[in-house]
This record gives C-alpha cells, structure tokens and sequence, in this order.
C-alpha cells in the first residue's frame, strides 16, 4: 500500500522487536504516519489541516469526557450543572470554554481542509474514496456539533432544537411522526435531551472510527499534492517523519495559540448571548440563528420561499441537505483530468466565486430576514447549486488546461527559479536555503 | 464510469430545478420589496446601542476592582434584590470579591431573604438563616409569585445577565441610566419619537428607556437618585457611579472566573509563542536544503 | 529524536549538508526543545484535566450542621448526616462510660481513651461519624434495636468489625477507631458539627 522505496521498519530493541512479532502496532503507526509513509515534497500549508482536524477531534474527546462526568442531563438541572462547571468545579470553566471553542476551531480546520480539497482536486481519481469518507465525516461532525449545542439548554439549545428537528416535519406524511420519534415528545424535553447526550458522547468515536478509513484509503495512492501531478519515483517524496511531522508540530503551535486566544480572552464571541438564558420553551428569542459553522446552509434553507410542486418549506430542506450530499457527487461531476486548479485557469475563477458565495451565505445566514438580505440569499443559493451541477461539469469539459510540470520536482525546482526543468536532480550546484 | 453512474444529466437538472426555484422566490422578493416596501419602526430607528463604560475588567488585561465589586453588591443588595434573584451565585462567593469568611458568615445570617427549608420538628414549609454554603436566596418563591407580584412581568435572575445581554455590562450600565421622558425624546438624526411613531406611546404600566430593545419595559426605574445608597468608601454615590457599579459587580457574578483566565492566558500565550519559535526552528532545521 | 542524517532525503548525498554547518549536532537542540516544550505543554494541560476531579467549590463549601441532642436519652443514639456521611450520636449510660474507661488504652489497636473521644464535662457524648474505618459501610448499633456487635457499641455486618461504647476498634479488620468531627457544644442541648 505504498511505494516501493518506502523505508521499513526495523524495529532495534529486542522488545521492539518481541512486540512487532506479536502485535505489529508500532509498524502500523510508522507506516502510517512515521518515516515509513513517502509523501510530496512539495505541500503547502494547507497540507497541515488534516492533522490539525485530528487533534481538534482529540482535544474534543479529552475535554469532553471530562466534561460529562460533571453535566447533569436532566432538563431541569442540565443549565445549572453547566454553570456549575464554570464557577465550582475545578478549571472547569477552562474546560469548557475550550470545549465550546474548540467545536468553532475542529469547523473551521474542517472547512479549510475540504476547500483544499476543492482546490487542488483531492477528490478527483484514485481518491474518491478519500473523499467519500471525508464528506461522511463532515456529516457526522455536524450532526455531533449540533447536538452538543443542544446540551447547555440554553434559550439557543432549545430553539435550535426545536428548529432542526422541525426540518423533518417538512416531508410529505410522515414528517411530523419523524419529528415527534427524534424528539421522544411534542417539543424538546427530558427525552430529547438524553438522547442528544448519548448520541453526542458516542459520535466522536464513531468520527475517529471513520477517520482512520478516511487515512487509510488515502494511503492506498498516497497524499496529493499542489501540483495534482501524481508522484513518479522517490526524489519526488520525503518520509512524513521528520519532515511533516515538525511541519505539523508547527502548524499545531499556531493553532493552540489561536485557540487560547478564544478560549482565554474571547470565549464567549463565537458563541451567543442568549444561550445563558436558561431554556424557555414559552418564549423564542427575538433573532435565532444557529451557530456560525451552519449559517452558509442555514441561509440556503431561508432563500426557498416559493410553494410550486412542493411546500417551500420542503424546497427548503431538501436544498439545505442536498447542498451537502451533492458534494457525494463531485468526483463524477468534475471530468478534468487536471487536479489542481493552479493549473485551471478558468475553473480557478469559480472556485473563488464560491468562496465569495459561501461567504455571503454565511452573513445571510446570520443577519436579519429582511428583503434585501433574502433577496442576497436567494441569489446566492442559486449560484451554490449552479456552481457545482451545473458549471463545473460544463467547465471541466470544456477548459483547456495549463501545461503541467512534468513532476513535482520538476516543480519544485521551476519554483525555486535556480535549476532548469530538466535538470531534476535534487540539489544543483550550489546549496540554496530552503524556503 | 460516468456513464455508468449517470450522474451528470441528473446533476444538470437537480442545480437547474434548485437554482430555478432560488431566483423564482428572488424575483418575488423584489416584488414584494416593490409593492410594499419595509416600513420603518420605532424600534429600529430609535433605539440606542449601549453607551461605552471604561470598566476595569475589559481588555486582556482586565481586573476587576474589588472596591467597585463591593459598592456594586451594596447596589445590589440595596436596591435590586427585592425583585431579582441571584440564583448561581453563592454568599461563599463574596470571598472572591474581598470579602472575609467571617463577613460573608455575617451577611448570609443577615441577609432579609432567608432559604427556604423544612421545619426539622414538623416538616412543615419554612426557611432558616443562611449559611455561606447557601445560594442567594430567590425573593419570590417561583414564578407565579413573582408575576403576580410585578404586574405580569417576572423580574430575570441577575446572575447571568452581563453574559446573557451583547455588550452585557455597558447594556446595563445603559439601561439603569437610560430611563427618559419620551415625550420630546429624539434620535441623533432629529427625529421626534411620538411625532413620527405615535402608536408607540409607551403602554400604562411601562416605562419608556431606548436602550431596552422594545423601547418599553417593566421595571420601574430603580435608580432614581444620588445618594440612594450610602457607599462608605467616600465614593461620591451618583446615579450614574451605583449604575457602573452594579453593572461592575453582575459582570463579576456571570463571569467570576475572568481574572484567573485572563493571567493563565498570558501564560497560555507566552508557552505558545516559544514554543512556536521552537518548533518553526525545528521545521526549518529538518527541511534545511531540501527544496520544497 | 530526529538526527541530521534523517534530515537528509532518500537518495541524497549527505555530505553537503555536513559542509554547511560547522557544529551539524547544534542544531538538533532545536528539535530536542521542541519536543521536550510539547511535552511540559502536555504534561501542563494534563493538570487541570486531572484536577478538575476532585471535591467542587460548592462540595468543598464548609458547611455545618447543627443537632439539637435534647431528645436523646442515655442509651439512645441517632444517626443524622453531616457532609453526605452518616453521623452517630450516642447519650452514654454511666454503665457504658464505665466500660469503656475499664480497658487500658495501650491495649488497643488504636490507642485512645474516651476522654479523648469526647468534650470535657460532656463524656456521655459520643459523637463519631458513622463510617467503618475498614472500608466505609455504615455500622450497626445506633438504631434503636441493631446489633450493637460483641463490646456494646458498633458493629459492621460487612466484615465483622466491633466498635466498643467508646466507638473503638476491638476486634475485625479495621484498622482505626470511629472518626471524630470537628464539634462545639453551642448551648447544652445543641452541636454544631464542623
């Protein structure tokens, strides 16, 4: 499962050795993530977020168990042993706050590694089924993150309860049985928050479980890389240890420095106000709005505002969750043989209209359902949709290409400005600093 | 492959039937933005964002100043625990504002509301003195009492509302300052409230304050005059002093955990920095000479 | 620990690399740094996780508990609470104080008197905490009609510890006599505990 100049491992000590006879974990991590994966030479920053994801995920798991031995998951005690844990138990307030937080920055490492993706075709053949798992996993990360916000019961818990779980009362018959069999009840109470609490505790595991499929079928052809070209032969790779795993131990100190700044100094600005009012199922805040990570899709489901066939609300929904299992659909959608849109040149003008386009979504999402908002959101949520069933499949057909490089090195090289193209020998003349 | 999963000609017309159906219910946006445009209201164009407070607490180097926690619990205690509750916060608590254990024992035995408890003798309803160890008791005993008592509106616990507000501690600094006459009362661009909204005379049984978001609400305004509480830290006792106190001091109840955080984040951030220094050096040290 | 030769990719020459820098090993402190930094990072943020386990504020809250003991009479006991745990108050008979006063205290497994165990001038109070010192089931004997065990004081039915009138250990696998609070007599007929 990888190329064949990938070191191996000769494990020194004689117990390494007694233990890799028996139980070859150790060779299992080193091939996976240690000297004995060759990855391109050539990744960028944006290469870091998969680890990053990883340890977001870990730092949610470790904090959250924590966490649970102290919340209470009775409707009436459940805001209360949450602000327990942030006055009485033990740093309790750190660990919840980095909790809280950390979901904002697992989102946010998440959403720049799928627009990695998208730009650099890591979805295209042989890594569809990289992708495939990837998109499960965000699926599952959603569904996690909401039913975590649900846990506070808070004014905001409760109302996006009762809103998400509204979304299935929009299909024809059998919406409101659907809905009243997720909640346990008429509207969200004991029963729903139990089971949120159960099923959000059990998630985590269920992500790491699909996530070492999601690696493992990536290392099946091997990482990809900014060029999209594939690998060709060993000068073309380093091992992952060292070389990636001190770039990541890097990237990861930026990213805890960032989280800190959140979790000391803003913990509450991602975060809103109206979740410290304990849950009222009497009264709906004057303006609720999911948490941030949400809006880009929550405002695809406010921009459906026309009964023709089906109820809008329904058009609604179905938009909503269709604008995320389309991208199920996007290896076959995009037919260019060229990865990486460095080298698209028309397909790269798309990719950044879409960034424009989730953006807008996402203020949409967040601001007040007046006219002209909506009428942002509607025209936006056309394009999402446009973007990705529509011109992907006809520009892909239709683009002609930049040449590609040869090989990585080769680009590398073209890069670095010293050597020619041809000459793809690793090191010229003289030594140039890296970077 | 393709053509196998035939996916495109589907595709092509799920994004059409979607994208159709966005720019259908746009084109109705706009006639609806036509043939009856928004109307202004009150509340939008005569209510006020908080006003700013330069308050000890904020920035990352924030503290809170317990002299002003202690004159904003005499507020507190003074003027707005006959209504509110403090539900989360414990008299244990006032240790953390300077308060010494025989002064928290103090004022929990003294404290007017006492905590509800079962007669040992009889069993029957009753309540006994505070201990430290007690919550701040609630002056209604639930919800219905406490309508009942405040023509139909329940005065919220206090506890959370500096976190539960946006701008939490300059909203109720705002507020508690903020009450007006809204007869004559004008906004920055020189509109006349009743003269441009007459239906929005404030109801009998309201008062009239624009940093409340509906303009209108129920509490009568507590602060009414200087000297109301008598501070002993020849802290002059203005209107506008008790109203930054209190707000000072329910900043410290919703987030009392605030200083400690802010210093273990300049260690958090410290840590951080070296050890990205570290580990960039690490990184370039490793990747020395290889082109990438 | 990654050394300079793995820092040298496949296939490469190394050499030039131990041209470039005068003292190659140096710079291995960086990675050495690095790793050790993560680690008493790690090591940091394991700190609160752990501690975020132990007793709360509000459990730590110190609270007291007040008894009014006017209603037990000598040979009575109650058991009351104190901080979650069972609490014993015992009115000695003077046929129980004599008792235990009887027993040498060095003869014991946990030497103490009685006198020890209770207030000066209010011996027939014995107040303990209602918790085998062996592993902490609630013994018997302060319930009007339980088993007061072998020496007339407590005994634990989960393994056979007696306690004597005075709450001592005689005999079983406890190790320690019955736990004495913190107490004060506020007036004759009150106690406040802790």
């Amino acid at each position: 499962m990888s190329f064949p100049w990938a070191k191996h491992y000769e494990p020194k000590h004689p117990l390494m050795k007694w233990v890799d006879d028996r139980l070859p974990l150790p060779r299992f991590v080193y091939n996976a993530v240690g000297a004995g994966y060759p990855v391109p030479r050539n990744l960028n920053y944006f290469w870091n977020f998969g680890v990053l994801a990883g340890a977001s995920l870990m730092i949610q798991i470790v904090t959250g168990i924590v966490l649970a031995m102290h919340y209470s998951t009775d409707a009436n005690t459940a805001f209360l042993s949450v602000e327990g844990i942030m006055r009485d138990v033990n740093a309790g307030w750190f660990l919840r706050y980095a909790h809280a937080n950390g979901a904002s920055m697992f989102l946010a490492v998440v959403y720049i590694h799928i627009g990695r993706g998208l730009y650099y075709g890591s979805y295209k053949p042989p890594r569809e089924m990289v992708w495939l798992l990837g998109v499960v996993i965000f699926l599952l990360i959603m569904a996690t993150a909401f039913m975590g916000y649900v846990l506070p019961w808070g004014q905001m818990s409760f109302w996006g309860a009762q809103v998400i779980t509204g979304f299935f009362s929009a299909l024809p018959l059998v919406g409101e049985s659907i809905r009243v069999w997720l909640l346990g009840g008429y509207a969200p109470d004991a029963a729903a928050l139990n089971r949120f609490f159960s099923l959000h505790y059990l998630m985590p595991f269920v992500i790491a479980g699909v996530i070492i499929l999601h690696i493992w079928a990536l290392h099946i052809p091997g990482s990809n890389n900014p060029t999209g070209v594939e690998v060709k032969d060993e000068q073309d790779t380093v091992p992952f240890h060292p070389y990636y795993t001190a770039k990541d131990g890097f990237g990861l100190g930026v990213f805890l420095l960032i989280f800190a700044g959140f979790i000391f100094f803003q913990p509450n600005l991602l975060g809103h106000p109206d979740n410290y009012i304990p849950a009222n199922p009497l009264s709906t805040p004057a303006h609720i709005v999911p948490e941030w990570y949400f809006l880009p899709f929550y405002a695809i489901l406010k921009s459906f505002t026309i009964d023709f066939i089906m109820p809008a609300k329904l058009w609604g929904v179905l938009a909503m969750f269709g604008s995320i299992l389309l991208l199920f659909f996007l290896p076959w959608l995009d037919t260019s043989p060229v990865r990486s849109a460095n080298y698209r040149p028309v397909y790269r003008w798309f990719l950044v209209a879409l960034l424009v386009d989730v953006l807008v979504l996402g203020y949409v999402g967040g601001a007040e359902p007046r006219a002209g908002v909506i009428l942002l959101g509607q025209l936006a949520s056309a394009y999402y949709f446009l973007h990705f069933l529509v011109i992907l499949p006809i520009v892909s057909a239709m683009e002609r290409p930049r040449p590609l490089p040869n090989s990585i090195t080769e680009a590398v090289l073209h890069k670095e400005g010293g050597t020619s193209p041809a000459q793809t020998a690793m090191h010229g003349g003289a030594l140039a600093p890296a970077e | 492959m393709l053509s196998f999963l035939g996916v495109r000609p589907i595709a092509f017309a799920a994004g059409l039937a979607f994208a159709l159906m966005a720019l259908i219910g746009g084109f109705s946006t706009i006639g609806a933005m036509v043939s009856e445009p928004e109307k202004p209201t009150a509340e939008h164009e005569f209510h006020l964002a908080p006003r700013e407070a330069d308050f000890s607490f904020n920035g990352v180097t924030g503290t809170f100043d317990e002299r002003q926690m202690q004159r904003g619990f005499q507020v507190f205690k003074e003027v707005c625990s006959a209504c509110h509750s403090l539900k989360l916060v414990a008299f244990r608590d006032l240790q953390g504002i300077g308060y010494s254990e025989a002064e928290v024992k103090a004022i929990a035995s003294q404290w007017a509301i006492e905590t509800p408890a079962p007669n040992p003798e009889t069993g029957e309803l009753a309540t006994r003195k505070n201990l430290p160890s007690d919550r701040f008791p609630a002056p209604f005993a639930n919800e219905i009492a406490a309508r009942a008592a405040n023509n139909n509106a329940v005065p919220p616990d206090l506890s959370l509302m500096a976190k539960a507000r946006h701008h939490g501690p300059e909203y109720i600094y705002s507020l508690l300052t903020g009450y007006r006459n809204q007869v004559g009362f004008k906004n920055k661009d020189g509109q006349e409230l009743l003269r441009e909204f007459p239906e929005a005379k404030t109801p009998a049984g309201l008062h009239f304050n624009p940093y409340f978001p509906t303009l209108n609400l129920a509490m009568t305004p507590p602060l009414t005059s200087n000297g109301q509480v008598q501070y002993t830290d020849g802290t002059a006792p203005t209107v506008d002093n008790m109203a930054r106190d209190v707000a000072a001091f329910l900043t410290w109840t919703a987030e009392p955990k605030l200083q400690v955080r802010h210093q273990a984040g300049w260690a958090a951030a410290i840590f951080l920095l070296i050890f990205c220094g570290l580990a960039w050096g690490a990184y370039q040290n490793v990747w020395r000479g290889v082109k990438h | 620990m990654a050394t300079l030769d793995d820092a040298v990719p496949p296939g490469a020459d190394p050499q030039p690399y131990h041209e470039q820098v005068a003292d190659p090993r140096r710079r291995d402190y960086l990675q050495i740094g690095a790793v050790a930094f993560a680690g008493v990072g790690a090591g940091v943020i394991a700190l609160p996780l752990i501690n975020s386990m132990s007793p709360s504020a509000d459990v730590l809250a110190a609270s007291t508990t007040e008894i009014d003991i006017s209603a037990i009479q000598p040979g009575q006991a109650i058991k009351t609470s104190f901080r979650k745990q069972p609490l014993f108050v015992r009115n000695l008979t003077p046929a129980e104080i004599a008792s235990a006063d009887g027993v040498a205290a060095s003869s014991l497994r946990d030497p103490q008197s009685l006198d020890e165990r209770t207030k000066p001038g209010k011996k027939n109070w014995l107040i303990t905490l209602g918790v085998c010192t062996h592993l902490g089931c609630v013994p018997l004997g302060a319930g009007e009609g339980e088993n007061k065990g072998p020496f007339g004081g407590y005994f634990c039915p989960c393994h056979g510890s007696a306690y004597d009138t005075a709450g001592r250990i005689r005999q079983g696998p406890a190790p320690t006599n019955l736990a004495v609070p913190d107490y004060v007599f506020t007036s004759d007929t009150v106690v406040t505990v802790g």
